[in-house]
C-alpha cells in the first residue's frame, strides 16, 4: 500500500527563568520536596494576583527569534479553564488568539541523507504557565493522591509544528535539533526526564490507492511523550496501527462522527492500548471540538508498556472557554527590545553546521557530531581548530578521543581537563612532525589523567616534559635506526621468512617492536626501511 | 460629643489633642457592637481584644510623641472580602467558612501601616454578588434605618456598621453599585473609585475587570481620608495604575468654581420612584444655588448596562470562582464518588443560589458558540458605554443621578425576583463597566423615613473633583 505519513508535534519547554511566571516563586526541579515553592499566587489563594515575569517574556521573544517566527506587536493572556486537582485556580494562563509568535520554521538535517536539510514549519509559539503534578497511590493499597503545586507556575514556551514531518524517524531529529537550539540558546534545558520538555505528537496516514484517489485516516494525538526514543516509537507503532485499522475498517477522516482520537503509547510492548477506565465500552472515547476540521483523537502514551491508549474523560475538558484574562494587561512589544534580544543571539546550530563545514572543510557526519554536542562543545572544537590550525585534525580528535573521554568520565565539555590551547599545542606539535599521532595520544592520556596540568602554561610545560622523559620526539636518525632495525631482524627470523614468502602482514609486529624501542620513529619511515632490508 | 456620633475627622482631632485615646474611642465601638450588632447584623467577625491591643499600641506610639499614621486609632469596619491575614475571611460563603488566608490584602497593609484600627469583617452578599445583603450564607443584616428593611448589597454590612454607628469608617467593594447603593440605603456616604486606583491584591475576586474597593464613612471628609490611606500603586495588582495619589482630605472642603452638572435624560424614566426624583432634583436645585451651571447630556447606551454588566460580571465570576473546588482549600462535600462527583457536591453545597445562578449564566456566556454572541458583544458594548461617558465628561465635570431606583425595600421583598433585584443597580453598573469612580452621598429621606441618595460620578481618576462636589451638596444639605 502506498501511503505518506503526516506528523505534527507540539513542544512544552520550561524556561529557565530564576522565578515563575507569575509570581516570585523559585522555578527549580526539586520533586523531593513538594510544595516548598509555592505562594499565594501560584497557589490560587482567593484575592491572589499574577504579575508578569519581564524576564520569561525575553526567553520567550529568544526562542521565537531563533524559530524564525513574526513576534507580535500585541499580545494577551488567556484564561485556559478545566478541572483538575494539579490546576489550582481550575484555569491555565495561557495564549490562545494572540501568541506572541507565529509562522517561523526551523530547519533539520535529513539524517538518511547527510548535509541534505529541510524547512520545518512552525504554527506558533506562545507563552503559559505550567501545572502541578499529581503524584497518585502506587502502593496498590488505594492510598490518596497527593498533589504537588512546586511545578505550579512555571513558565512554558509550547510549540507548535506544521504538520511537515514525514516519518517517525524526521519528527525525532525536528524534537532533537529543538533541543540542541534551545539548549543553545541557554533559554531552556531541555531535561526530558525532569519534564522540561514534552511533547505531543499528531499523526495520520494519507493512503494513495491504485485508481489514483488520495484518503487521509483520522487523525490521533498521542500524548505523554517523554524519550525521544518513545516518540520514534510510538509513532512508528501508530502507523501501523492506523494502516490496520483503515485495513479493518476504511474510517477517513472527514467520515461523519470522526474525531481525533488520544491514545497512549507501551514502549515495552511496543503497542497502542486503551486505557482502563470506567464505562469500558469502547477504546474510543470521543469529544466534541467546536471545529469539526480539527477533529482528532486523543491518546495517552504509556512508557511502561509502550503503548497509546485512548484517553478517556476528556469530555468535561472540550470546552476550554478561553477568554482574556483580566487580571493582566496585555504587552505590547516594540522593535527596540526586538533589536536587543536579536543582538544577543548566539549562532544556531544549523548555521554553526554550514559554517564549520566550509570553514574547516569537514564532513557532513563529523560537523553534525561536533554541533550536536551542544554549543560549549563546538565553540571547544573550534578554539582547538583554530589553535592548531588544522580543523579535520581538530574534528577527528574531538570526535574521538574527548568524546570517548567525557563519556567514560561522564563529563561534560566544560569540566574537561584539557583547555583547548592545550590540546591544539598538543596537536600542533603532530602537524610540525615533533610527535607522531601516537606519541600525542600517549601524551593526551597522561595530561587528563595529572593533576599538575591545572593551568595551561603548565600543561604545555609537561607536554614538552613528557616528550623528552619518554624520548617521544621524532627520530628522523637512520643511523640509529638502521641499529635497532638490524637487531630486530636478526631477533625475528620467522617473521622475515613469512614477510619473505608474501605475508604483508608480518611487517607489522616488526613494525611494533621497533617502535618499542625508538618511540619517536616515524612509523612510515621504519616501515619504508624494514621492507628495504628484508626485501 | 458622643464618640459613635462624630465624624473620622472629629475623632482624629481629639486624639490629636489627646481628649480622647484610641483605646477609649475603640472600646465605645465595641460596646456599641456588642449592645446593637445582634439587631443589625452587620459584623461576621470581630475580634475584642485584637482591636484594643492595636488601639493601645497606637495611643503608646502618639504618647511617646512618635509618628504615626494617616489613620492612627481610627477602627475601620472590613467587608469580608478583603484577605487580613489570620482572621476568617469567609466572602459569606460556606464555601469559605473555614478559611484563613496567610496573608494581608494590600488595602488591609495600608490600613495597618496608617494605623488604623481593624475592628472587625462585615458582612455581604455572599462572594459580592448581590444588592441586599440577603445572600449571605451566615446572617441577615438589617437597615439601622429601618429594621424591616435591607441595608443594600453587597458591603451591606459595612454600610449598616457606619449607619448604625457601630464604625465611624468602613471598606467596601464594588463590582457593580455594592458601595453605592449600600451607601444610600443607609445614608452613609460611599465612594467607588477609578479602576486601578485601589489594588485589588486580597480582594477576594468576583468580577475582575470591575471589582474596585472603596471607602465608606459618615461623611464626605471620612471618606475622602479612608481614600487617601488606600489609594495608590501596587506592583502586585497589574492592573493598578501607578500614579500618584492627591490629598483628598486637605481638599475635600474646597468648593468648586464654575461647576459643571450634567443629568442624564435617560435616567427619568419609569420605575424611578417619584420621592428618590424629587430628592435628585433638589439636589440640582442645590447646585444651582451654589452656582453650578446643571445641564442636560446623554448617555444614549446607558439602556444596554444592565445586560452588558451581568455577561461581563458573570462570566469573569464563573471563572474566578471556579478555584473553589474542595480540592486545596475551604469547604470540601463529605459524600461523593470519584473527583468529578467531589466537584460537583463540593461546590453544588458550598455555594448559594445567587452564586450558582451567576456561575451558570457566565459559563453559558464562555462557551464555544455562544462567546461572540455573548461576552464578545457584551465587550463591544462596555467600550461604547464608556465611550458615552468620555463624550459626555468634554461637556460636565461630574454626572449627577439617582443611586438606585427606590429606596431600600423590604427584606426578601425581591428574593425570588433575581431580576428586578438585578434592576436596583441600574444607575450604579455602568460607572464600572466605564471604570469610573462614584460616590454616593445622603440627599434626604422618603416619607417613611428611609435615606435616598445622590449619586455623583466623574472622568477617571477624578476622584478629588467627585469628593469635593459631593462636599459642596454635603454642607448646603446639612446633613453630616
Amino acid at each position: 500500500m502506498n501511503y505518506s505519513i503526516i506528523i505534527g508535534l507540539e513542544v512544552h519547554v520550561q524556561l529557565l527563568t530564576k522565578t515563575k511566571l507569575f509570581c516570585g516563586c523559585l522555578n527549580l526541579f526539586n520533586p523531593d520536596n513538594p510544595n516548598v515553592q509555592t505562594c499565594p499566587v501560584c497557589l490560587g489563594l482567593p484575592g491572589s494576583l499574577p504579575v508578569m515575569n519581564g524576564e520569561a517574556f525575553r526567553l520567550a521573544l529568544k526562542t521565537g527569534l531563533a524559530l524564525k517566527c513574526d513576534i507580535s506587536q500585541f499580545t494577551k493572556w488567556d484564561r485556559k479553564q478545566y478541572y483538575y486537582p494539579d490546576l489550582p485556580k481550575a484555569y491555565q494562563i495561557s495564549q490562545y488568539d494572540l501568541p506572541f509568535s507565529h509562522d517561523g520554521w526551523l530547519e533539520i538535517e535529513l539524517d538518511a541523507k547527510p548535509g541534505t536539510t529541510k524547512k520545518i514549519g512552525i504554527i506558533r509559539a506562545h507563552l503559559e504557565e505550567d501545572a502541578g503534578k499529581n503524584m497518585h497511590d502506587e502502593s496498590g493499597r488505594g492510598l490518596d493522591s497527593r498533589v504537588d503545586l512546586n511545578r505550579c507556575g512555571t513558565p512554558l514556551v509550547e510549540i507548535v509544528s506544521e504538520p511537515d514531518l514525514r516519518s517517525p524517524q524526521e519528527a525525532k531529529t525536528f524534537l532533537e535539533e529543538l533541543k540542541l537550539l534551545l539548549r543553545y540558546l541557554g533559554v531552556s534545558d531541555c531535561n526530558m526526564q525532569e519534564g522540561s520538555l514534552r511533547c505531543d505528537a499528531n499523526i495520520n496516514l494519507h493512503i494513495h490507492t491504485d485508481d489514483g484517489h488520495q484518503y487521509a485516516t483520522p487523525i490521533v494525538e498521542i500524548k505523554n511523550l517523554n524519550s525521544f526514543r518513545g516518540v520514534e516509537a510510538s509513532l512508528q507503532y501508530e502507523v501501523q496501527r492506523q494502516i490496520s485499522e483503515w485495513n479493518k475498517t476504511g474510517r477517513k477522516l472527514d467520515d461523519p462522527g470522526v474525531e481525533k482520537e488520544t491514545r497512549a503509547w507501551d514502549p515495552n510492548h511496543g503497542v497502542i492500548f486503551s486505557q482502563p477506565g470506567k464505562k469500558q465500552a469502547s477504546d474510543y472515547r470521543y469529544f466534541k471540538l467546536d471545529d469539526p476540521t480539527l477533529a482528532k483523537e486523543t491518546r495517552g502514551w504509556d512508557p511502561n508498556r509502550g503503548v497509546t491508549f485512548s484517553q478517556r474523560g476528556k469530555e468535561e475538558a472540550s470546552d476550554y472557554r478561553y477568554f482574556p484574562d483580566p487580571d493582566l494587561v496585555p504587552v505590547t512589544v516594540s522593535a527596540e527590545p526586538i533589536d536587543e534580544i536579536r543582538a544577543t543571539l548566539c549562532e544556531f546550530p544549523a548555521d554553526r553546521r554550514k559554517r564549520f563545514r566550509e570553514a574547516y572543510d569537514l564532513s557532513a557526519y563529523d560537523v553534525s557530531v561536533i554541533v550536536s554536542q551542544g554549543r560549549a562543545f563546538a565553540d571547544y572544537f573550534e578554539d582547538v581548530a583554530q589553535g592548531c590550525g588544522n580543523g579535520k585534525q581538530a574534528a577527528n580528535w574531538c570526535t574521538q578521543d574527548v568524546l570517548r573521554e567525557l563519556n567514560e568520565r561522564q563529563r561534560t565539555i566544560e569540566r574537561f581537563p584539557l583547555r583547548p590551547e592545550v590540546l591544539s599545542g598538543l596537536l600542533g606539535k603532530v602537524n610540525t612532525q615533533a610527535i607522531t599521532v601516537k606519541s600525542a595520544r600517549e601524551v593526551f592520556v597522561e595530561l587528563i589523567a595529572d593533576s599538575e596540568t591545572k593551568t595551561e602554561q603548565a600543561a604545555l610545560w609537561k607536554i614538552d616534559r613528557l616528550i623528552e622523559e619518554r624520548g617521544l620526539a621524532v627520530v628522523s636518525d637512520t643511523g640509529e635506526l638502521e641499529a635497532v632495525i638490524g637487531a630486530i631482524i636478526e631477533k625475528n627470523p620467522k617473521a622475515v621468512a613469512d614477510f619473505q614468502a608474501g605475508k604483508q602482514a608480518a611487517v607489522g609486529s616488526l613494525i611494533g617492536q621497533v617502535m618499542r624501542d625508538v618511540k619517536g620513529a616515524d612509523p612510515k619511515l621504519v616501515r619504508q626501511m624494514l621492507i628495504e632490508k628484508m626485501g | 460629643m458622643s464618640i459613635s456620633g462624630a465624624t473620622a475627622v472629629e475623632l482624629l482631632a481629639r486624639m490629636e489633642r489627646g481628649d480622647l485615646s484610641s483605646a477609649e474611642i475603640t472600646g465605645a465601638f465595641l460596646d456599641r457592637i456588642q449592645s446593637h450588632d445582634e439587631q443589625i447584623g452587620a459584623f461576621l467577625f470581630v475580634d475584642r481584644d485584637a482591636a484594643l491591643g492595636q488601639a493601645e499600641q497606637v495611643d503608646a506610639r502618639r504618647k511617646a510623641g512618635r509618628r504615626v499614621g494617616k489613620l492612627a486609632g481610627l477602627p475601620v469596619a472590613v467587608k469580608d472580602v478583603l484577605c487580613v491575614k489570620g482572621q476568617p475571611t469567609t466572602c459569606a460563603s460556606r464555601m469559605l467558612r473555614s478559611f484563613v488566608p496567610p496573608y494581608n490584602a494590600h488595602v488591609v497593609d495600608r490600613l495597618n501601616t496608617e494605623d488604623a484600627v481593624l475592628i472587625g469583617k462585615t458582612n455581604m452578599d455572599e462572594f459580592a454578588m448581590g444588592s441586599s445583603t440577603e445572600n449571605s450564607a451566615f446572617k441577615q443584616t438589617c437597615n439601622p434605618w429601618n429594621v424591616q428593611c435591607t441595608p443594600g448589597g453587597s458591603s451591606g454590612g459595612s454600610a449598616a456598621a457606619v449607619a448604625a454607628e457601630l464604625a465611624p469608617m468602613a471598606i467596601g467593594s464594588d463590582t457593580g453599585g455594592s458601595i453605592r447603593q449600600p451607601a444610600g440605603f443607609c445614608g452613609v456616604v460611599g465612594l467607588k473609585t477609578t479602576y486601578g486606583r485601589v489594588s485589588r491584591y486580597g480582594l477576594v475576586a468576583f468580577a475582575s475587570s470591575l471589582d474596585q474597593v472603596g471607602p465608606l464613612a459618615n461623611d464626605v471628609a471620612g471618606a475622602a481620608l479612608l481614600l487617601e490611606a488606600i489609594a495608590g500603586h501596587d506592583p502586585r495588582d497589574s492592573t493598578c495604575v501607578d500614579r500618584p495619589v492627591p490629598q483628598f482630605s486637605r481638599t475635600v472642603d474646597e468648593p468648586l468654581r464654575g461647576l459643571k452638572v450634567g443629568v442624564v435624560k435617560e435616567h427619568f424614566v419609569e420605575g424611578l420612584d417619584p420621592e428618590v426624583e424629587s430628592a435628585v432634583l433638589a439636589a440640582l436645585g442645590v447646585y444651582r444655588s451654589l452656582g453650578a451651571d446643571v445641564r442636560e447630556i446623554r448617555l444614549p447606551h446607558a439602556k444596554y448596562a444592565v445586560a452588558a454588566y451581568y455577561l461581563i460580571a458573570s462570566s469573569e465570576a464563573s471563572s474566578n470562582l471556579a478555584r473553589y473546588d474542595g480540592v486545596h482549600y475551604g469547604f470540601r462535600a463529605e459524600k461523593f464518588d470519584d473527583l468529578i462527583d467531589m466537584y460537583a457536591a463540593t461546590r453544588g453545597e458550598g455555594f448559594g443560589e445567587e452564586v450558582k445562578r451567576r456561575i451558570m449564566l457566565g459559563t453559558y456566556a464562555l462557551s464555544a458558540g455562544y462567546y461572540e454572541a455573548y461576552y464578545l458583544k457584551a465587550l463591544k458594548v462596555r467600550r461604547l458605554i464608556r465611550d458615552d461617558f468620555d463624550r459626555a465628561f468634554e461637556s460636565v465635570d461630574v454626572i449627577a443621578s439617582p443611586v438606585s431606583p427606590t429606596p431600600a425595600f423590604k427584606l426578601g421583598e425581591l428574593l425570588d425576583d433575581p431580576l428586578a433585584m438585578y434592576l436596583s443597580d441600574i444607575y450604579t453598573l455602568s460607572a464600572n463597566l466605564a471604570g469610573i469612580p462614584g460616590i454616593s452621598v445622603p440627599a434626604g429621606k422618603s416619607g417613611n423615613g428611609l435615606p435616598i441618595g445622590l449619586q455623583l460620578q466623574a472622568p477617571p481618576f477624578e476622584e478629588e473633583r467627585l469628593l469635593r462636589a459631593a462636599r459642596m451638596f454635603e454642607r448646603e444639605k446639612g446633613e453630616g
